[in-house]
């Protein structure tokens, strides 16, 4: 008897797992999951740029490694208050990439801009874009090809550093280069 | 057959899996009041009779207490003080209950109605006078008892207080746990007092933005599941979403017009600046509102849907602008005070406007009478954020930081009283107050 006890526990949990209201769970980079009973994901591929020229021009979302020697290893861009003007460390972090770009013009990179938590959180998405846009007019300049840049703003959405003070806050304003296929 | 066979132990185990099922893993908001007016209205609000079973297991009567002592504005006598526990207004013994200082008494009863209904009836009962001054109904099934007592609270607030009360509505919100880089993200529905919370959506990618339609019946929010901002609208009973803007760019606060049709939007392109649109729900058509270089976003609605009010960093540093949604409309500036006036939201009378609004080195909530210009800053800390208005205009939901987490905070609009609404195990962000989705009284 216990062991039939047991097996039923085994199968209603089983069960639940499929019960109606499941949340939509994201589990693979593209889609999302279609839960049970009476819910559909329908429509345009959720991937897809509805309108808009040059969407997967610049390659897919799939990162990969990217280059490791010397400076070519690090990939982050850091940024002060308020401000999207790339100088110091950040401006040869990105002629070296750039450099690196136009000699292999197969490569591509996302440009992904973040801010701190400070503010408002849509308006932190836009100043976030503003400085994936100077790294990226900046390596324009520099002769990498249009076609080898995409930018993506998180804004204060996704921190590098979980904290509530400057020594978070500048860790969090910066721009990645990240290499994608 | 033997009481103790194998398939009546098998029943009896599979529904109590059952009875249990609600929500795993999700980090429950407790409510917290954090301050109240000096001279709070005394109110008894003696303990439901129920007739067995009826009430679910649910304490009505102390539901009504937690949603009226969490205004601020009412005191509940203590059970322990109560010397009976009448259930009907002819049973009260109303020189009793006065003596005791109470200037209203609440009695009630739950009952067992034909086809599986349950009845909860109340009369509230003015101490000083003796006048019964309501005694409604609600019927529904068992598992309604809950927002039952919800609207018995609507109805106890609206008498003593005059104001509608929003006790039987819901809030959303965005819950995330773990550190960087492995955060887990959800957005979250629940009752306005924090019960009855579900996960309607859930990633290892941020989701920002939620935003209720007109009808209460669907969320809008912006996904960053696909690596990338896109902004979806889900029915919330069903679960059903269909992605609205996945453009190349920024997509981003989606705000829902009046009439349900239209969303408001803020593209960014492949040039990065982000702007202002339209985007017609049922034809697709796009209209645009605002350009040049400056951020535009986080924008919303007048009541009367003619105009939208938004983020504008066009000045140097972001204000709060007011643009007609007719060609050829230009934009008016509506923020002087400071340096940072950013996400405004309009109150349901549309003659309030709250916002973030800079305070010394502070990020506050600030509202803005839009017919004097007057602002108030209503909260008191250093990071307060998005900010949502209840339905009956009397309070405001936003969230702060406070002992290095992310909490949801709740501010009378007089400023007068607050609230604060924690998890124990997740940062929690982005409140935004569902409508009303019944009508008055």
């Amino acid at each position: 008897m216990r062991k039939i006890l047991s097996l039923m526990l085994l199968v209603t949990v089983m069960a639940l797992g499929a019960c109606a209201h499941k949340p939509i769970k994201d589990t693979t980079p593209a889609a999302s999951q279609v839960p049970g009973a009476g819910a559909q994901s329908d429509g345009a591929a959720a991937n897809g740029a509805a309108g808009g020229a040059g969407a997967g021009a610049a390659g897919s979302d799939v990162d990969v490694a990217g280059p490791q020697e010397g400076i070519l290893a690090q990939r982050i861009i850091y940024f002060a208050f308020d401000s999207s003007d790339i100088s110091g460390d950040g401006t040869a972090l990105v002629a070296a990439h750039a450099h690196y770009l136009v000699a292999h013009p197969n490569l591509h990179v996302r440009l992904e801009g973040n801010t701190d938590e400070r503010g408002s959180r849509e308006y932190n998405i836009g100043l976030g874009e503003r400085r994936a846009q100077a790294v990226r007019r900046s390596m324009l300049l520099q002769g990498v090809a249009e076609t080898q840049l995409s930018t993506v703003s998180y804004g204060a959405e996704r921190p590098a550093v979980e904290g509530h003070d400057e020594s978070a806050w500048s860790k969090n304003r910066r721009v990645v280069i990240n290499y994608v296929q | 057959m033997n009481k103790d066979s194998p398939m009546r132990m098998l029943w009896c185990t599979a529904l109590l899996c059952l009875s249990a099922w609600p929500v795993l893993s999700l980090a429950q908001l407790k409510i917290e009041i954090t301050s109240g007016v000096t001279d709070p209205i005394p109110v008894a609000i003696v303990p439901f009779a129920s007739t067995a079973g009826a009430d679910n297991g649910v304490d009505v009567a102390q539901i009504i207490q937690s949603d009226l002592e969490g205004t601020g504005r009412i005191k509940a006598m203590p059970r322990t003080a109560m010397t009976s526990t009448p259930s009907r207004a002819q049973d009260v013994q109303m020189a009793t209950w006065k003596s005791a200082g109470n200037d209203y008494v609440v009695v009630g009863r739950v009952t067992s109605l034909a086809g599986n209904q349950v009845a909860v009836d109340f009369e509230l009962l003015n101490a000083l006078t003796g006048q019964q001054l309501a005694n409604p109904r609600f019927t529904g099934t068992p598992a309604a008892v809950r927002d039952a007592a919800h609207r018995c609270s609507d109805v106890i607030y609206e008498k003593i207080l005059g104001v509608r009360g929003a006790f039987a509505t819901r809030i959303a919100y965005v819950s995330v746990e773990g550190q960087p880089p492995a955060q887990r993200y959800q957005l979250v529905i629940a009752d306005a007092d924090g019960a009855n919370a579900r996960v309607i959506l859930e990633s290892h990618q941020p989701m920002m933005s939620p935003a209720w339609s007109p009808d209460g019946q669907w969320l809008a929010y912006v996904s960053f599941e696909n690596k990338r901002s896109a902004i979806y609208v889900q029915q919330v009973s069903s679960g059903q979403r269909r992605l609205v803007s996945g453009r190349v760019g920024i997509n981003g606060a989606p705000a829902w017009s009046p009439d349900g049709k239209k969303l408001l939007v803020t593209l960014g392109g492949s040039a990065g600046t982000p702007n202002l649109y339209i985007l017609d729900l049922g034809t697709q058509q796009l209209t645009r509102l605002t350009d040049g270089p400056a951020i535009d976003t986080e924008g919303a609605w007048a009541a009367d849907g003619q105009s939208v009010y938004f983020t504008s960093d066009r000045s140097g540093g972001p204000q709060i602008y007011r643009i007609g949604i007719e060609p050829g409309a230009k934009p008016r500036r509506i923020t002087f005070g400071g340096s940072y006036n950013a996400r405004p939201r309009l109150s349901p009378d549309g003659t309030q406007l709250v916002m973030v609004t800079q305070d010394g080195p502070n990020y506050r909530i600030g509202v803005q009478d839009l017919n004097s210009g007057t602002v108030r800053v209503l909260s008191h800390g250093r990071l307060d954020a998005s900010p949502s208005f209840a339905p009956n205009g009397a309070m405001i939901i936003y969230s702060g930081i406070e002992g290095g987490h992310s909490i949801l905070q709740r501010v009378s609009v007089d400023g007068l009283t607050s609230q604060r609404l924690r998890a124990d195990s997740a940062e929690v962000r982005e409140p935004v107050w569902a409508p009303f989705t019944r009508p008055a009284g």
